[in-house]
C-alpha cells in the first residue's frame, strides 16, 4: 500500500481510442491489487478493472488542454487510455503504477491475496487434479526400457528439473550426471512424451557443451540408450530447433549442437526458429499494427506481414510436425533441444505431443500438457512473462505463440479438440493474471521452496469447474480427425496460419464477428440434454398415467409442458451492433467501448460473470437495429446475467461521415 | 461422381456444369456412362447441331489420364461433346469427370514425346490436367476445347440444349415478377408506381421493362430524365426501407458535361422522394476527381446548386480491368503453393482484393446508415450504374433488409438488383482469372458482391437463411450453367434470346426441397434487425471456400459442418419427440374424463 501516492483520482475520461464515442467520465480508484475505474453515469457505473500484473507498460504522454493521458498497455492485449485532469495526478498514478506493476517480492502477487473462498481440502484437492505421475502411466511407463529415475532426487542434478524424471533403463546414474555435466545448465536429455504404439519417444535436454571439438561419453552413451529403448528404429533424430547459425556461434562460447560423428545412429537436423528477443520484437510490432487508428487493408497486412509473426508461429508448427511424423511414421525417437531447452524446446515438444496423442487435446489433456512440458521442465514463466520485476530482455511471449499453434490446429480441426478458444485466451490471460499459483517462479524448485500449493490455488481446478464453459461442442471423441495422430498437409501451404484475431483484439468487441457458432452450438447441445431427460421423465409419467387409466382410479397429475423452444441466444453478439464509422476517415468503430473483463476483476471467474464478461454485450443490444438479445437462455445455461447495460451505446450512431 | 472433381466445402455443392443427382445431361436424353464405353459416337453429336460435329475432330481418346489436386490419378476413356467434357474410367462405381467447355478459362499444352498434357484451367479456378496419348489427338482435342469453349454465339451455349431432368416445381422465369414485388412495398407506401414506360426497351435498353418510380412523376418526364443519364439509366426505386419509408434509388451518372447541363425533369423527380424539409444524400460510387474527369466525356455528377436538397458523398470503388487484374493476382497468389508465409501475406496484399471488398462493403453500409440511422433517402451512381452501383444497393438492402437473408429473398435480391437491372453477365462473366484475352469488360463484379455478401455471413453466422455453398452455386452459375438465368447482358435481350422459352431458369432447379436443403444454413434463426458489419481489416478475411477450394484439402471443415448438422437435426428431432407424450397425455385425460 505503501506504493499507492494516490488511491482515486475524479474527473477522469476513459478514452476509446477507436470510437468516436466520447469518453467516458469516471473516478480512477488504485488499489493494491488493481487499477479500477467506474464510471460516473448513474445508470450504468461500468466498472474497468485492470490487475496490475496484466500491466504491461504506462506511457505518459504530453499534457494537453484537457488534461494529462496516460496510456496503460497490457499483457493481454487490452489497452487503455486515460485523460486525468490534473498533470500532478497524473504524475502520481504513473509513479504508484510504475512500481506496482513491477512487484519484487513473490509475495506482493495478487495469487497470494486471492480468496475464492475455498476450504483447504478444496484447495488441495485442486492441486491434485493435474497428477504428472498418473500422466506418466497412461503413456505406458514405467516399461521395458523406460524407469522413474531419482536422479534428480532434492534438485542434485539440475535445479530447473523436475525431480521425477523418466529416463532410459540402461541409462545409469553415472551417465546421466555425466552427461549432465556435458549439458547447459545440466539439463540432460529425459523424455518428454512416449508414443506407446511403437516406443519411439520424445525426449529433450539443453544444448551439449561440444564447443569445437568436445566430446562427452556419458553424453554418446546417453543418446545411445535413447536409441536402444526404441528397438523399433537404429537410429534418434536429434534435432535442433534453432537456427543453423546461431547454433554454430553458440559453439564460440563453448556451447554447440552434436556431431554426427561423434554420436552413433544420429541423424541431426537444425530446423530454424527464432530466440525470444526476435519474437519479443515481432510481437511488439504485430501489436503496433493492431493499435493502427483504421488501418487500410494494405496497412494491415503490410504490417503483418513485416512482423513476421505468422512467419515464426509456422517455423514452430513446422518444427512440431516433423516430430511428431518422425515419431509416428519413420518409429524413430527424437531429441529436441534449443540452447537451454526451456523455451522453443518446450513449444516444439508440446506441439508434437498435441498433434500425436488426442489426449493432450482434451481438456483435462491440455492441462496435463502445459504441466508437462512447462511448469514441470522449467520453463522460466517468471522471467517470460515479468511477473516481477526483472530483465525485459528475458521477456518473451514463448507460451503466447504456443497457445497459437493450438487455436491454429483448432481453425484446422474443427472437431479434435475438446476445449474452445476461450479456453485458449484465459489460460493466455492467468498466465499474466498471478491470480493462481500455477505460473508463478522459474522452476519447479523454486515453487515447493515458495509453498506455492499451500498458499495459493490452482488453476487448473478453476477452469475445471468452470469447464461447461470451455467446451467446444463440435468435439466427437469418435471423429476420425480426433482419433491419433492429427496429419496435416504435406505441401506448404501459407494460407493455413492466420491473424488471431480473437486473441490479439480481444477487446476490441467492435472486430469480433457478431454471433458465435460456438456459443449457439453449444445452447443448443445444452438443450438437447435437458430434453433428452425430460423425454425420459415424460415418457415415465406417461406409462404411469397408463397403469393407472387401467386401474379405473382417480388420478391427479400435473403435466409438464415441455420447455419452450423458442431460439437461442447467439449471446456474444448483440455486441455493439451499432454502425461504425464507414466515412473512412479517423475514427470507427463507435460502438465499442473497452470492456472491463471480467478475468481482471478480483473475482474470480465464476460462470455469472464469465457471461458477462463484455460489458458491451450482453444485454444491450441496441433495440432498433443489431442482433435482437434472442436471450431465450443464455448458453451456459445460466442466467444471462445482463451485464450492467453500461455497453449501450449510447451514440453511436452520430454518422460521423457527417461531419466529415 | 467426380461431376465437380472435388466437393466443395461443407455439403458439396452440385457444380454447374452437372446436373446433381441425375445422370449425364445430353440433349439426345439419359445417356450413362455406360452408352458412352459400349456404343460410343452417334449420340455425341448433339441433336440439329451438325456445326459442333465438325468441331470435334476427335470424340474420343482412350487411356487419358486425369490429374486433380488431392485425389489420385485416374485413367479413362475422354469424350468430348458439343458442351462436355467428359472423362470416364473403367472402374466399377466409376467416377466421371464432366466439365462444361462453358466452365473452361484457358487451356495450356505441352508435350513430352508421344505423350501430350492439357491443362485446363476452369472459371472456377479449379485447375485439372490431363494426359493423353498420341500427339495428334491431343492437339484435335485441345483445339476442340479452345472452340467450344469460346463459342460466340449464344444460342449455342448449353442452356439451349440442356433438357431437365427433374419435375419442375415452379417456374423459375416468374418466380419474381416485378408486380409481386412492387406489391411488397405497395402495402407500406402509396407515394410509388410501377411504370411500363420502358415496355419496348426504347427508353433505356438495359433496363427492364418496369420500373419502380415516384407516382407524382409521369411517363412523358421520364423519357426526358433518361436522356439526360448515362445510357438512359433513369433513377428507379431500388428499395424501399418500411421501419421509416425511406428508399434507395439507382440510376446512371447525369450527363451534365463540361458545361453544367441540367435537366429540371431529373432534379423533379428525385426530389420527390424526399419528405417535406428532408435532405437525401447521393453517394457517388467514383472519387470526386473520377467523377469530374467524366464531364470531360459528357458525364458528370449533380451540382449542389441545382440539387439544394442533396448531399453528395464521393467513394472510390474500383471497375472493370482494375478489378480483373486484382482477381487475377489472387488467384495466381492462391495457386503458387511455393512461396514462403511472408511472401503470402505480400501477394494476397498486392492482389488488393480485400481492398476492394472493405470499400464495397463500407460504401454499402454508410448507404444503410444513411436510411437507417440518418432517415434519409439516397440516390447510388457510378458511371453506368450497372456495377459499382449495384454491388452498393444489392449490400446495403443485405444490411437493412431481413427479407434479403433468406433464401428467397435473396434470389429476388438478384433477380431484381443484378438481372433485372441489367448489370451485364455476359460481358462480365466472360472469362475468368486465368484468361490471357483481357477484353476491358470482363470484370467479377458480381463475385465481389458474393464475397461480400460471405464477409457478412461471416460476421453472423446465424442471421442468414443460406450458407456459403449458396454463395458458390451462385458464383459457378453466373459463369457457366446449364440454365439461362444468367446469359444475356439485360432483360432486353434476354427477351430477344427468348430465354425463358427456350432453357430453364437457375431458381427452377434449386428451389426443389431436394436442392434447397443443400443450401439452407443449420444456424439460421430469423433476425429483423439491421446488421452492421465491421468493416475493419482484422474483420476481413479471405474467402477460402472459393479461393482455395482446389488448393487444400476441405475434409475436416466438412466434417465439422457436417457434426454441426448433426446437433441441430438431433435437437430438432428431441422438440418433435418431447411435444409426443404430452399429447399422448393429454389424449388419455380426455378418454379419462369422457370415461
Amino acid at each position: 500500500m505503501e506504493h499507492i501516492r494516490t488511491p482515486k483520482v475524479e474527473n477522469v475520461r476513459l478514452v476509446d481510442r477507436i470510437s468516436s464515442k466520447e469518453a467516458a467520465l469516471g473516478t480512477l480508484y488504485l488499489t493494491a491489487t488493481h487499477v479500477i475505474f467506474v464510471e460516473n453515469a448513474p445508470d450504468t457505473r461500468k466498472e474497468t478493472w485492470i490487475l496490475h500484473s496484466q500491466i504491461s507498460t504506462i506511457e505518459k504522454q504530453a499534457t494537453t488542454a484537457t488534461g494529462c493521458p496516460l496510456l496503460i498497455r497490457c499483457k493481454n492485449f487490452q489497452l487503455l487510455q486515460l485523460i486525468i485532469p490534473q498533470e500532478r495526478d497524473c504524475h502520481d498514478v504513473y509513479i504508484s503504477l510504475i512500481r506496482l506493476a513491477r512487484p519484487v517480492k513473490y509475495e506482493e502477487l495478487y495469487c497470494f491475496s486471492f480468496n475464492p473462498k475455498l476450504d483447504k481440502e478444496e484447495r488441495e484437492q485442486g492441486w491434485m487434479l493435474i497428477d504428472l505421475g498418473e500422466e506418466y502411466k497412461r503413456m505406458g511407463l514405467p516399461s521395458n526400457y523406460w524407469q522413474l529415475s531419482d536422479v534428480n532426487r532434492d534438485y542434485r542434478v539440475c535445479d530447473s528439473y523436475p525431480t521425477e524424471l523418466y529416463v532410459p533403463k540402461s541409462a545409469t546414474a553415472h551417465i546421466i550426471v555425466g552427461s549432465s555435466k556435458f549439458r547447459s545448465r545440466r539439463r540432460f536429455p529425459a523424455l518428454s512424451y512416449y508414443y506407446k504404439d511403437n516406443h519411439a519417444s520424445i525426449c529433450r535436454s539443453s544444448q551439449p557443451l561440444s564447443g569445437f571439438s568436445a566430446r562427452c561419453l556419458e553424453d554418446e552413451q546417453m543418446l545411445q540408450a535413447i536409441r536402444k529403448a526404441n528397438p523399433g528404429s537404429d537410429f534418434i533424430y536429434v534435432v535442433d530447433t534453432r537456427p543453423k547459425l546461431n547454433a554454430m556461434a553458440n559453439r564460440a562460447a563453448g556451447k554447440g549442437y552434436e556431431n554426427e560423428d561423434n554420436y552413433s545412429n544420429i541423424k541431426f537436423q537444425f530446423i530454424g526458429i527464432e530466440n525470444i528477443h526476435v519474437m519479443r520484437s515481432s510481437l511488439q510490432k504485430m501489436l503496433e499494427v493492431c493499435e493502427l487508428k483504421s488501418p487500410s487493408m494494405s496497412d494491415f497486412l503490410w504490417g503483418l506481414e513485416n512482423s513476421g509473426w505468422l512467419r515464426h508461429i509456422k517455423a514452430i508448427m513446422d518444427a512440431g510436425i516433423f516430430i511428431a511424423k518422425a515419431v509416428s511414421e519413420e518409429g524413430a525417437s527424437v531429441l529436441v533441444h534449443c540452447s537451454d531447452g526451456w523455451d522453443r524446446t518446450a513449444q516444439v515438444c508440446s506441439v508434437a505431443s498435441l498433434l500425436l496423442d488426442p489426449h493432450y487435446r482434451t481438456l483435462k489433456g491440455f492441462m496435463v500438457l502445459i504441466e508437462k512440458d512447462w511448469i514441470s521442465f522449467g520453463h522460466k514463466f517468471n522471467h517470460r512473462y515479468g511477473n516481477l520485476d526483472g530483465d525485459p530482455k528475458e521477456i518473451s511471449p514463448v507460451i503466447d505463440q504456443f497457445i497459437e499453434c493450438v487455436w491454429q490446429l483448432m481453425e484446422q480441426f474443427p472437431c479434435a479438440f475438446e476445449f474452445n478458444e476461450r479456453f485458449l485466451i484465459h489460460i493466455q490471460h492467468h498466465i499474466y493474471s498471478c491470480q493462481f499459483g500455477n505460473f508463478l517462479c522459474n522452476s519447479q524448485k523454486e515453487r515447493q521452496e515458495l509453498k506455492i500449493q499451500e498458499r495459493t490455488y490452482s488453476l487448473w481446478a478453476h477452469l475445471w469447474k468452470n469447464r461447461a464453459d470451455y467446451m467446444n461442442p463440435l468435439f466427437r471423441a469418435d471423429q476420425s480427425q480426433t482419433r491419433g495422430t492429427l496429419r496435416l498437409p504435406t505441401t506448404p501451404c501459407n494460407f493455413m496460419y492466420k491473424f488471431w484475431n480473437g486473441m490479439y483484439n480481444r477487446f476490441e468487441k467492435g472486430l469480433q464477428p457478431r454471433q458465435s457458432v460456438t456459443d449457439y452450438l453449444m445452447a443448443v447441445k445444452e438443450e438437447t440434454q435437458q430434453l433428452e431427460e425430460e423425454l425420459e421423465a415424460l415418457e415415465e409419467r406417461l406409462e404411469k398415467i397408463q397403469k393407472v387409466q387401467l386401474n379405473h382410479t382417480k388420478v391427479k397429475s400435473k403435466q409438464s409442458e415441455p420447455s419452450k423452444h423458442s431460439g437461442f441466444s447467439t449471446s456474444d453478439n448483440s455486441t455493439a451492433n451499432t454502425p461504425q464509422d464507414y466515412s473512412g476517415n479517423m475514427k470507427s468503430f463507435p460502438s465499442r467501448s473497452p470492456s472491463q473483463g471480467d478475468e481482471d476483476s478480483a473475482l474470480i471467474l465464476t460462470q455469472d460473470n464469465l457471461k458477462s464478461s463484455d460489458p458491451d454485450l450482453s444485454a444491450n443490444s441496441d433495440q432498433e437495429s443489431g442482433v435482437e438479445d434472442l436471450s431465450c437462455r443464455s448458453p451456459s445455461g445460466g442466467e444471462c446475467a445482463p451485464s450492467e447495460d453500461s455497453g449501450k451505446d449510447r451514440d453511436s450512431d452520430e454518422a460521423v461521415f457527417l461531419t466529415a | 461422381a467426380w461431376g465437380g472433381a472435388r466437393p466443395p466445402r461443407p455439403v458439396p455443392a452440385p457444380p454447374a456444369c452437372r446436373e446433381p443427382g441425375h445422370p449425364p445431361p445430353e440433349p439426345c436424353g439419359a445417356v450413362t456412362a455406360s452408352d458412352l464405353r459400349d456404343s460410343g459416337v452417334p449420340w455425341l453429336r448433339p441433336r440439329g447441331n451438325m456445326e459442333f460435329a465438325e468441331l470435334i475432330k476427335t470424340p474420343r481418346v482412350d487411356n487419358v489420364v486425369l490429374h486433380r489436386p488431392f485425389y489420385p490419378a485416374v485413367e479413362g476413356t475422354l469424350c468430348l461433346t458439343g458442351h462436355h467434357l467428359i472423362l470416364s474410367s473403367r472402374q466399377d462405381n466409376t467416377e466421371e469427370l464432366w466439365l462444361l467447355h462453358s466452365n473452361i478459362d484457358a487451356i495450356d499444352k505441352r508435350f513430352v514425346g508421344p505423350l501430350g498434357t492439357i491443362i485446363i484451367k476452369c472459371k472456377d479456378f479449379r485447375i485439372i490436367q490431363l494426359d493423353i496419348p498420341g500427339m495428334e489427338e491431343c492437339l484435335n482435342i485441345a483445339s476442340s476445347i479452345e472452340t467450344l469453349s469460346t463459342l460466340d454465339s449464344i444460342t449455342l451455349m448449353y442452356p439451349f440444349f440442356y433438357r431437365p431432368m427433374f419435375e419442375v416445381m415452379e417456374d423459375g422465369w416468374h418466380s419474381f415478377l416485378p408486380e409481386q414485388e412492387f406489391e411488397l412495398y405497395s402495402s407500406a407506401t402509396s407515394e410509388w408506381r410501377l411504370s411500363y414506360v420502358n415496355k419496348e426497351f426504347a427508353v433505356c435498353p438495359s433496363y427492364p421493362p418496369i420500373v419502380i418510380v415516384p407516382k407524382s412523376i409521369d411517363d412523358e418526364a421520364l423519357r426526358k430524365v433518361a436522356a439526360f443519364r448515362h445510357g438512359g439509366r433513369f433513377p428507379v426505386l431500388s428499395y424501399y426501407h418500411k421501419k421509416n419509408g425511406m428508399v434507395i434509388m439507382r440510376s446512371g451518372q447525369p450527363l451534365t458535361g463540361t458545361n453544367g447541363r441540367r435537366c429540371k425533369e431529373d432534379e423533379k423527380l428525385i426530389n420527390a422522394t424526399l419528405r417535406a424539409g428532408k435532405r437525401g444524400y447521393i453517394i457517388d460510387t467514383r472519387s470526386l476527381n473520377v467523377a469530374q474527369q467524366a464531364r470531360a466525356k459528357g458525364g458528370g455528377f449533380e451540382q449542389e446548386a441545382h440539387y439544394p436538397q442533396w448531399r453528395r458523398i464521393h467513394k472510390s470503388i474500383e471497375r472493370y480491368h482494375i478489378l480483373q487484374e486484382s482477381l487475377i493476382k489472387l488467384v495466381e497468389a492462391c495457386n503458387d503453393q511455393t512461396h514462403n508465409m511472408d511472401r503470402w501475406l505480400g501477394r494476397l496484399e498486392a492482389s488488393n482484393w480485400l481492398t476492394h471488398i472493405k470499400e464495397i462493403l463500407t460504401t454499402a453500409c454508410l448507404a444503410a446508415q444513411c436510411i437507417d440511422r440518418e432517415g434519409a433517402s439516397i440516390l447510388i451512381h457510378g458511371t453506368e450504374g450497372t456495377d459499382s452501383t449495384l454491388q452498393v444497393t444489392s449490400l446495403a438492402q443485405i444490411i437493412l433488409e431481413p427479407r434479403s437473408r433468406t433464401i428467397r429473398g435473396f434470389e429476388a435480391l438478384i433477380e431484381r438488383e443484378w438481372l433485372q437491372a441489367g448489370h451485364p453477365f455476359q460481358q462480365r462473366c466472360a472469362q475468368s482469372a486465368y484468361c490471357n484475352s483481357k477484353q476491358k469488360w470482363e470484370s467479377p463484379v458480381f463475385l465481389l458482391f458474393l464475397d461480400c455478401v460471405w464477409q457478412i455471413l461471416r460476421q453472423f453466422p446465424c442471421s442468414f437463411e443460406f450458407n456459403e455453398n449458396f454463395l458458390i452455386m451462385l458464383f459457378e452459375h453466373a459463369y457457366a450453367s446449364q440454365f439461362g438465368t444468367f446469359l444475356g447482358n439485360n432483360e432486353s435481350e434476354r427477351c430477344k434470346l427468348k430465354l425463358q422459352q427456350k432453357t430453364m431458369s437457375l431458381w427452377s432447379w434449386v428451389n426443389r426441397p431436394g436442392e434447397l436443403s443443400k443450401f439452407t444454413n443449420p444456424l439460421f434463426e430469423a433476425n429483423n434487425l439491421v446488421i452492421w458489419p465491421s468493416v475493419a481489416p482484422q474483420s476481413l478475411q479471405l474467402w477460402e471456400g472459393i479461393f482455395l477450394r482446389w488448393n487444400r484439402s476441405s475434409k475436416y471443415l466438412d466434417e465439422a459442418y457436417e457434426e454441426m448438422v448433426n446437433i441441430i437435426e438431433y435437437n430438432k428431432e428431441l422438440q418433435a419427440k418431447c411435444s409426443r407424450p404430452v399429447k399422448d397425455m393429454i389424449n388419455l385425460f380426455r378418454e379419462y374424463l369422457l370415461d
